[in-house]
C-alpha cells in the first residue's frame, strides 16, 4: 500500500511538472503564430495580447509576394537540394554499405577502418579547402555545391552496414543458387529488406541537409540560389523589426517540418534512438 | 571518441558471404564486383573528404587572398596565432576561442541536465507522455534560422514578451541580446529550447533499457528517489551519457547560427565564436591561409577534447558500474 501511494504521488507531481515544461516549450511557438496573424501596427502592443484583436493573413501574403525575398523559390531550392542529396546518398551509401557488410575483398577492413576514422574528423577543417574545390568545379552558387560534396560522408554507410550485417545469409544463398548476380541480389532482395534502415537514413539525411546553414551561406551568393534557412537570414535584414512579417516567414519555414513530424513522428523518434545508441 | 565506433570494431572480421571472393567462378568480373559497389562512394569520399584535409593543411602554410597564387609562408600563420600577441590573428583567434569555450562551459551542462530531467519525467508512468515527448522534440527539427528569428522576437528588449512579463512582475528590462552576461544567457536559452530533443530521446532509450527489477529491488530496500537516481539511473545510462556529452560538446563548439543571427557577435566581439571568425577571415577578409590554420587548430582542439572526454568517462565503464 505504501508503494502504491508513493507511485500515485510521483505520477501527479511528474504530470504537473511536464505540463509546466510543455507550456514553456510551446509558448514561443504560440506567440510567434499569434504575432504573425496580427496587423503590423498591432504586433507591438502593451499590454500584450495572445489572441489577435484583428485577425489577418496580410503578413503571409506580403512575405510570399515579396520579389526581393523570394520565399517560395528558396523553399523550392531547399526541397530540390535536400531531395536530390538524399536520393544520391541512399544509392551510394547502401551500395558501399552492402559491400563492406557482406562481400570479401582485398583491402576491405583497411578501407572501412579509414572511413570510420574520418567520422571523428571535425568538418570545420574542410570548409576552406572544400570551397576552393567546389569553386574549381564551377559549382559555387549552384545547387550542386550543396548536393554533391556531402556524398563523401560515411555516417549513412555506418548505419546501413550495421543493418545489413543482421540480414540472414540464407536469403542471399537461395537467390544465388537461383542464378542471381550480385547486383540483382542487392536490388531485389537486400534493398527491399532494408526499408526501415533506409527510411531512417533518408529522414536524417534530408533533415540535416534541409536545415544546414553554414555551408549554404558560404557557397551561395545570389538571392535566387539561397536555401530557405539562409534566405530567412536575408529576410531578417529586409524586414528588420517588422516582427509580424518576420514571424509570418518563421511560421512558413517551420510549418512543413512540423507537419511532417506530426505524420512521421514514430520514424523520427526511432531514428534518433538508432543514430544515437545502436547506430 | 565515438562509442559507436568502439562497438562495431569487433565485428570487422565477422561472418561473410563469399560474394566476389573469386571462389565461386573466379572470373575477373566477379572479383571486380565489390569494388564496383564501393567505387561511387569512394570517389566522393576522396574528392570531398580526404583531399580537403590535405589541401587544408597546404592552404594553412600559404598566404592566399584567393585571387593571386598562394605564396608559401611555412608555419607563419601558426606562429602568429600561438606566439605573436601583437598579430591580428592572435587577437582575433583567442578572443573567439575563449568565447567559444565559455559557451561550451555554460551550455553543455544545461544541455545534459535538462534533457535528462525531462527524460526521467516522460519515462514515468503518467498521463500524456507521448504528447510531451513530441513537444520537447519538435523544436530540434527547425533550422537554426527559424529558431533565431523566434527568439529575436521573444527576447526583443523593447517589445519582447519576456521583458513584458519581467516588467509586469516588477523586474527590470533586460537587454537580452546586447549586454553581457545576458547575451550568453540568451544564446544558451535558445540553444536549450532548440536542441534538447535529441539528448532526451537518447536518455529515454537508455532509461528504458534499465531492468524494471532493479528499480523494484531498490524500492523494496527502501532507497529514496535521489538515491535511486544516483545508484541505478546514472550508472545505467553511462553509454548514452558518454554519447550525449561528447556530441553536445562538439555541437556547442561549432556554434554559429544563433550568434550570427541574433547577437551578430556583440556586444563588441564578446559573442563572436570560432565559426563566425573563420567565416569572416576566410570568406569576407579572404585571408585563406589564416582561416585554414584557425580551422585546423579548432578541429584539432575539438578532437583532443573528445578524446579526453572519452578516456575519462570510459575509464569507469571498464571497471563496471558496481
Amino acid at each position: 500500500m505504501a508503494l502504491k501511494s508513493e507511485e500515485r504521488r510521483t505520477q501527479r507531481f511528474t504530470f504537473v511538472f511536464l505540463v509546466i515544461a510543455a507550456v514553456v516549450w510551446l509558448a514561443p511557438m504560440v506567440w510567434v503564430l499569434s504575432t504573425s496573424l496580427k496587423p503590423e501596427s498591432q504586433a507591438i502592443s502593451w499590454p500584450l495580447r495572445w489572441i489577435p484583436e484583428t485577425l489577418t493573413f496580410e503578413n503571409y501574403f506580403i512575405i510570399l509576394g515579396s520579389a526581393s525575398t523570394p520565399v517560395i523559390r528558396w523553399f523550392g531550392n531547399s526541397l530540390l537540394i535536400a531531395s536530390l542529396h538524399t536520393f544520391f546518398i541512399l544509392i551510394v551509401d547502401s551500395m558501399a554499405a552492402y559491400a563492406y557488410a557482406r562481400m570479401r575483398f582485398k583491402g576491405r577492413d583497411v578501407l572501412f577502418w579509414i572511413l570510420m576514422t574520418t567520422m571523428m574528423i571535425p568538418p570545420v577543417i574542410t570548409y576552406i579547402p572544400l570551397y576552393s574545390i567546389v569553386d574549381k568545379l564551377g559549382w559555387v552558387d549552384t545547387p550542386w555545391a550543396m548536393i554533391i560534396p556531402g556524398l563523401g560522408g560515411v555516417f549513412g554507410i555506418f548505419l546501413l552496414r550495421q543493418f545489413f550485417l543482421g540480414i540472414p545469409y540464407e536469403l542471399e544463398e537461395a537467390a544465388r543458387i537461383d542464378g542471381a548476380g550480385a547486383f540483382q541480389i542487392f536490388f531485389r532482395i537486400i534493398l527491399p529488406l532494408a526499408k526501415p534502415a533506409l527510411v531512417t537514413v533518408a529522414l536524417f539525411t534530408f533533415m540535416s541537409n534541409w536545415n544546414d546553414f553554414f555551408w549554404p551561406l558560404i557557397v551561395t551568393n545570389s538571392v535566387e540560389m539561397r536555401t530557405l534557412p539562409v534566405g530567412l537570414s536575408i529576410l531578417q535584414g529586409s524586414f528588420n523589426i517588422q516582427y509580424a512579417k518576420l514571424m509570418a516567414a518563421t511560421v512558413l519555414s517551420a510549418l512543413p517540418v512540423l507537419v511532417l513530424f506530426l505524420f512521421a513522428q514514430r520514424f523520427f523518434v526511432k531514428g534518433a534512438t538508432m543514430t544515437g545508441i545502436k547506430g | 571518441m565515438d562509442p559507436r565506433i568502439e562497438k562495431h570494431s569487433t565485428s570487422f572480421t565477422g561472418t561473410n558471404v563469399p560474394i566476389g571472393d573469386g571462389k565461386t567462378k573466379g572470373s575477373a568480373i566477379q572479383n571486380a564486383t565489390p569494388y564496383l559497389f564501393i567505387a561511387p562512394h569512394l570517389v566522393f569520399f576522396i574528392i570531398f573528404l580526404i583531399v580537403p584535409i590535405g589541401y587544408g593543411i597546404y592552404i594553412s602554410l600559404h598566404e592566399w587572398d584567393y585571387l593571386t597564387p598562394p605564396e608559401f609562408v611555412g608555419l607563419q600563420h601558426y606562429r602568429n596565432i600561438f606566439l605573436n600577441p601583437t598579430s591580428i590573428d592572435y587577437v582575433e583567434f583567442w578572443n573567439a576561442f575563449w568565447n567559444t569555450v565559455q559557451f561550451v562551459v555554460f551550455a553543455v551542462p544545461v544541455l545534459i541536465v535538462v534533457p535528462l530531467v525531462l527524460a526521467v519525467a516522460v519515462d514515468t508512468k503518467t498521463w500524456g507522455t507521448h504528447f510531451f515527448r513530441a513537444v520537447f522534440y519538435a523544436p530540434s527539427l527547425l533550422s537554426v534560422a527559424t529558431v533565431s528569428l523566434i527568439w529575436l522576437w521573444i527576447l526583443d528588449t523593447n517589445a519582447g514578451i519576456v521583458n513584458f512579463y519581467l516588467n509586469k512582475f516588477g523586474g527590470e528590462t533586460v537587454p537580452w541580446l546586447s549586454k553581457m552576461p545576458w547575451a550568453w544567457i540568451a544564446l544558451v536559452v535558445m540553444t536549450v529550447w532548440w536542441t534538447i530533443g535529441r539528448n532526451m530521446i537518447i536518455f529515454l532509450a537508455g532509461l528504458q533499457d534499465i531492468p524494471e527489477e532493479l528499480h523494484e529491488a531498490a524500492k523494496i530496500d527502501g532507497a529514496g528517489r535521489l538515491s535511486r537516481f544516483f545508484h541505478i539511473i546514472l550508472p545505467g545510462i553511462r553509454g548514452p551519457m558518454l554519447f550525449c556529452v561528447v556530441m553536445t560538446t562538439i555541437e556547442s563548439f561549432n556554434l554559429f547560427g544563433q550568434p550570427y543571427m541574433t547577437t551578430q557577435g556583440g556586444p563588441g566581439e564578446e559573442t563572436e565564436v570560432l565559426m563566425m571568425l573563420i567565416r569572416q577571415v576566410g570568406f569576407a577578409d579572404f585571408r585563406m591561409g589564416s582561416a585554414a590554420a584557425m580551422a585546423l587548430i579548432m578541429g584539432f582542439s575539438l578532437l583532443l577534447i573528445s578524446m579526453v572526454q572519452f578516456a575519462v568517462m570510459n575509464r569507469g565503464q571498464i571497471r563496471g558500474p558496481r
